[in-house]
């Protein structure tokens, strides 16, 4: 006979957040240290000092009495730990207790401030309050994980999800981090954006700032310059067009043309996960600048004065495209491999010539990929900070605005606050009218029968022209990496041509002394903290992925499609903008992390998120649901089928999350550069540091060797998967009925 | 106790006044009772789309009703989830997990149900024992065939003992031979060991082979519960009466009823069949393909009819005979002597065979 669940008298799972709870209330210090991964504090006056104090420790030497309220929603579940689940006081009480809890943990944590009350209601309320507090810490963050978790488990208790506390639990974590990460830093850039200079709100500020005119400016079409926002918007959609373009020219001649060297061209979908966004930049200078090679040769040919002629939104386009093609490729390959086969073949023998089946049944079929495709191209372009910088010249973007309006002279965080809003706009409105244009037409084509047949080939008239383009852009990209590794070797590009092993040295020294190796080169700091930080964050955002994956994909519940949502939406949130709103949220209590790791770390976790969520969807459907409805009803319960039959399934999928938010967090620039600190920063702030500097050199000579860090961990991927062979997947239908 | 063997402890399963609403406001079962004897082999049966696999689900715990109560022998398991049920379930595509071995998955219930390591091991071996398959023991599902990877999840559901055995269309991916064989052998341990079992199936041939009850399903709602011979001699309408087996529905007319017996005119034809409750007037007379009776040229006592088409399918000859009536499908054993196309014949019905229904 079966126990069932819900009339046990022994919960573990409470018992065990219970505790947690006690132990981050008596035993860990209550606010932030600074440096989270370090231990010193348990020599230096832990548990009295105030600075280290664990709460408990606090009150009790009558310090920060706010801290107090928390103690009987901590003892509240011991109430009902006797009782069976189903009892309805059993999950009042760990509702009660677990809401209330969190609700004033949160209440407290922006009540009290660095300079005493949060809010100046409060101080004429209760008059000032001599007092303030810092950002929370282990303790805090532990406390609050229990009281989540407590009133996840009331909710379950209540019935939700039938019950289920693992599913309740994980929809609850993922909500509340996804808000405290993603909603909340964007919401405080919004209010950001209407601070007036001596700390009031105002409209007018906001406006002000908003209809600017060099946000919105005109100029360029009667020979001035354009505001930022245009100069955005244009270069986001010609690139996003073009690159769909050519991203279709690829997937069309690698599925259907004659083509023999296909792996070639698979090769390339690895190129944009590798390269870091502004080293094509720099290859374009060191082909077109100044000094460039082919500026000079064709200046000597014609016998004119070499100009900055690239410096401007040409050259930028130049690099993104050449970027951002491979992102369209990777979008469009499997949709146009996607298209079944025999869909075409029927259009064929219902007397369609080659081009009739292209244009009527191809072509729409591909629509979504399509429409993917250019989202992420104008996204991409959008969010592009690298190329703009090192190629922008005088040609004003919004994400190198907002970059300046922090970091320059002017320091104007609403200023950043509102183009950063503009630039989201951009991006929320392309994600929304992607979605709108799809509508809910289905294009789903593979339906899980086994599907024999080729794909035909384009039409003549067709396949000239592509094949030509698709050769074209190869042999420019492969010039281009050249150029890279080539001018990683040169001395001084256009002056001093000679071959040197320099700029290798200047970054990468090491020198063996007594006592071990010391790490002399000039790159080891950061590229060493770049590891560091992605190696942490890799398996996080696995986890937070495939977690968010299974949620949507294996569960149902009330609310669903929003959370679908609030998770995909942080896709269409440029890094940018992430990089300003993460600096306005999370420099002041009671989340306190700029300047640490830590943020860098939560940032790639929130980045990258949604590519562990579409890779974790993409392989959880592979799977048929029967799987886990077998675990089930052999009496496992659902965290047990996720241990045992979704995650050893699901081993490659976890792999090539794990190495792609880690190759994702070491090519990152957008966010990280406002994130990055003296103590933690990373390898792509430290060479754009070194572009702004004008020391080409050590760039070119930093960007390849990342490069081939990251070749080389894709490499080891494509081994490690490629060895995790299990059994056939089962991908039947379910049955009707 | 003897680990060798797996013993079955049926129970009973009871739906009252069960629904089941998908989003807003698909009705997927409507207002369903049905009371499952313990120890039955009862079979829900329908065209897809009908609600089965639904009510299957619901025993299971994998849908939850959304209206009613679902009773397994005297519990009340209406909000339990699946985890909690004393079910086990055999899937459509029999859902082995591919990276486990053949006894790690039969063993994989047994784990959590606090059974020891060896206990464990001995009575999934019963299982596998059970099916004829200790020797495969350490295969991966991937290196069995379709028949064996079928056995193999009927092992891991019975090694658990459940209450109730339920089955999900376990036939539909098996070849026609196969099927017969395996069949078979599931009634077999069912009787066996007495199990009470759910079956799934859309397939009435299955149906009538292996049930003792058969629930007939449509639109959501039962049809009609019966034993294989009540529903193949007394459909209770036209559309279990067709479902099962294939009928001919043919209009007819209730001229009078005395104890029991009703006249009834066909065309001109005069018959007298159990009237079943019916009164005079417009009624539906449904006959096998097998109960009718197709004699060679016309003769005055039976319907005057014409063959339009002749199929010969090896054991049998098959017809569509037209009457004034309509057309009629029969089906006849004698291949010797087929008869053609263009012939004109007379039609009887069987004595027993064609039952009264309400008009269509």
């Amino acid at each position: 006979m079966r126990t069932v669940t819900s009339e046990r008298t022994t919960h573990p799972v409470l018992i065990f957040w219970m505790l947690a709870g006690w132990v981050g209330y008596l035993i860990l210090p209550w606010y932030g240290i600074e440096r989270f991964y370090e231990f010193d504090w348990l020599t230096d006056g832990y548990p009295l000092d105030t600075d280290y104090a664990p709460a408990a420790f606090l009150i009790g030497q009558g310090e920060k009495l706010w801290l107090a309220p928390m103690v009987p929603a901590l003892l509240a579940p011991l109430a009902v730990l006797g009782r069976r689940k189903t009892d309805p006081l059993f999950a009042r009480v760990l509702i009660v207790a677990g809401a209330g809890g969190f609700a004033w943990l949160i209440a407290q944590g922006f009540g009290v401030g660095l300079r005493g009350w949060g809010f100046s209601w409060l101080e004429a309320l209760f008059g000032p309050l001599g007092d303030r507090q810092f950002g929370m810490g282990y303790g805090a963050m532990l406390v609050a994980s229990s009281f989540l978790f407590l009133f996840t488990q009331g909710i379950a208790a209540r019935g939700a999800v039938n019950g289920d506390v693992f599913v309740v639990s994980a929809i609850g974590g993922v909500i509340t981090v996804v808000s405290i990460f993603v909603f909340f830093p964007i919401v405080r850039m919004l209010i950001s954006a209407f601070v007036t200079q001596d700390g009031g709100y105002s409209v007018a500020v906001f406006l002000s700032k908003f209809f600017n005119d060099r946000l919105w400016g005109l100029g360029c079409l009667s020979g001035g310059r354009c505001g930022a926002a245009w100069n955005s918007l244009f270069l986001a959609i010609v690139v996003g067009l073009i690159t769909t373009v050519l991203g279709l020219v690829f997937a069309l001649v690698l599925t259907r043309s004659g083509f023999r060297h296909k792996n070639a061209l698979r090769a390339l979908t690895v190129l944009p996960i590798i390269t870091p966004p502004f080293v094509i930049g720099l290859a374009i200078i060191l082909l077109f600048g100044l000094s460039g090679s082919v500026t000079v040769f064709v200046a000597d040919l014609l016998g004119i004065q070499p100009t900055r002629w690239v410096y401007g939104m040409k050259g930028i386009m130049i690099a993104q495209i050449l970027a951002f093609t491979p992102i369209a490729f990777l979008v469009l390959i499997g949709v146009v491999e996607g298209v079944s086969p025999s869909m075409e073949e029927a259009a064929q023998t219902l007397r369609a010539s080659r081009w009739q089946v292209f244009r009527t049944v191809s072509l729409p079929l591909m629509r979504p990929g399509l429409a993917n495709a250019f989202l992420l191209g104008f996204i991409e372009s959008m969010a592009d900070f690298g190329n703009p910088l090192v190629l922008g010249g005088n040609f004003d973007v919004l994400s190198t605005e907002i970059f300046f309006a922090i970091v320059g002279a002017q320091y104007d965080q609403g200023r950043a606050a509102v183009l950063a809003i503009v630039l989201l706009g951009f991006t929320l409105g392309a994600f929304y009218a992607q979605r709108f244009w799809l509508g809910k037409k289905s294009y789903t084509t593979v339906s899980g029968k086994g599907d024999a047949g080729v794909h035909p080939q384009m039409p003549a008239g067709l396949a000239i022209p592509v094949l030509a383009l698709a050769a074209l852009w190869s042999a420019f990209t492969a010039t281009i990496y050249v150029m890279i590794v080539y001018g990683s070797f040169v001395e001084l590009w256009g002056v001093r041509n000679t071959l040197t092993f320099k700029h290798y040295l200047t970054a990468f020294s090491v020198r063996l002394e007594e006592g071990g190796i010391r790490w002399t080169g000039s790159a080891w700091d950061s590229f060493w903290t770049t590891i560091q930080i992605a190696t942490i964050a890799a398996p996080l955002t696995a986890a937070v992925g495939l977690i968010t994956a299974y949620l949507l994909t294996r569960q149902n519940f009330a609310g669903k499609n929003s959370f679908e949502f609030g998770t995909m939406l942080s896709f269409a949130i440029p890094g940018t903008v992430i990089g300003v709103s993460y600096i306005l949220a999370f420099n002041v209590p009671p989340i306190e992390i700029t300047g640490t790791g830590i943020i860098l770390v939560v940032s790639f976790i929130f980045r990258n998120m949604p590519v562990g969520v579409r890779a974790g969807i993409a392989s959880m459907t592979q799977l048929d649901k029967s799987l886990d409805e077998s675990s089930l009803t052999l009496g496992a319960n659902s965290w047990q089928t996720f241990r045992l039959v979704i995650l050893p399934l699901l081993r490659p999928a976890i792999l090539a999350a794990l190495v792609y938010s880690f190759v994702r967090a070491m090519t990152a620039i957008s966010a990280v550069i406002f994130l990055v600190s003296a103590r933690y920063d990373m390898a792509t702030s430290y060479i754009i540091g070194r572009v702004e500097n004008n020391d080409y050199g050590l760039a070119i000579a930093y960007s390849t060797a990342l490069i081939f860090v990251m070749l080389a961990a894709v490499g080891m991927l494509q081994i490690a998967v490629g060895r995790t062979r299990i059994g056939r997947r089962l991908s039947h239908e379910t049955g009707g009925g | 106790m003897a680990m060798e063997t797996v013993k079955g402890r049926a129970a009973s399963v009871s739906f009252r006044n069960v629904s089941k609403i998908y989003g807003r406001d698909v009705l997927a079962v409507d207002d369903v009772s049905i009371d499952i004897a313990p120890g039955k082999l009862v079979t829900l049966l329908g065209p897809s789309g009908c609600g089965k696999t639904t009510m299957l689900r619901m025993i299971a715990g994998l849908e939850m009703a959304s209206k009613g109560q679902i009773m397994i022998g005297d519990k009340d398991v209406t909000t339990l989830p699946a985890t909690d049920r004393d079910v086990s379930m055999v899937f459509q595509s029999y859902a082995l997990f591919p990276h486990m071995s053949v006894i790690e998955n039969v063993s994989y219930g047994l784990k959590f149900s606090g059974f020891g390591k060896g206990e464990t091991r001995d009575r999934a071996m019963a299982g596998l024992g059970l099916v004829g398959l200790t020797q495969l023991a350490e295969r991966l599902p991937s290196e069995l065939s379709g028949g064996q990877q079928q056995r193999v999840a009927v092992a891991r559901a019975l090694v658990l003992e459940p209450q109730v055995l339920l089955f999900d269309e376990p036939l539909s991916n098996l070849d026609a031979k196969l099927r017969r064989q395996v069949r078979e052998e599931i009634r077999d341990i069912q009787q066996k060991l007495g199990l009470t079992v759910v079956y799934v199936t859309h397939d009435q041939e299955e149906a009538l082979a292996v049930s003792d009850e058969i629930v007939v399903m449509r639109n959501a709602s039962i049809a009609q519960v019966g034993t294989p011979q009540d529903l193949y001699e007394a459909p209770v309408d036209a559309f279990v009466a067709d479902f099962i087996g294939e009928a001919n529905l043919i209009p007819c007319r209730i001229e009078a009823v005395e104890d029991g017996t009703a006249l009834i005119s066909v065309g001109g034809f005069r018959h007298r069949v159990p009237a079943r409750g019916l009164p005079p007037g417009p009624a539906t007379l449904a006959v096998r393909p097998s109960r009718v009776r197709v004699q060679k040229g016309l003769d005055q006592d039976g319907v005057p009819a014409r063959i339009a088409k002749a199929t010969y399918v090896g054991s049998r000859m098959e017809y569509t005979v037209t009457a004034d009536f309509g057309s009629l499908f029969a089906v006849l054993d004698d291949v010797e002597e087929p008869l053609a196309p263009g012939e004109d014949v007379t039609l009887h019905f069987a004595a027993s065979g064609p039952v009264l229904i309400p008009a269509a």
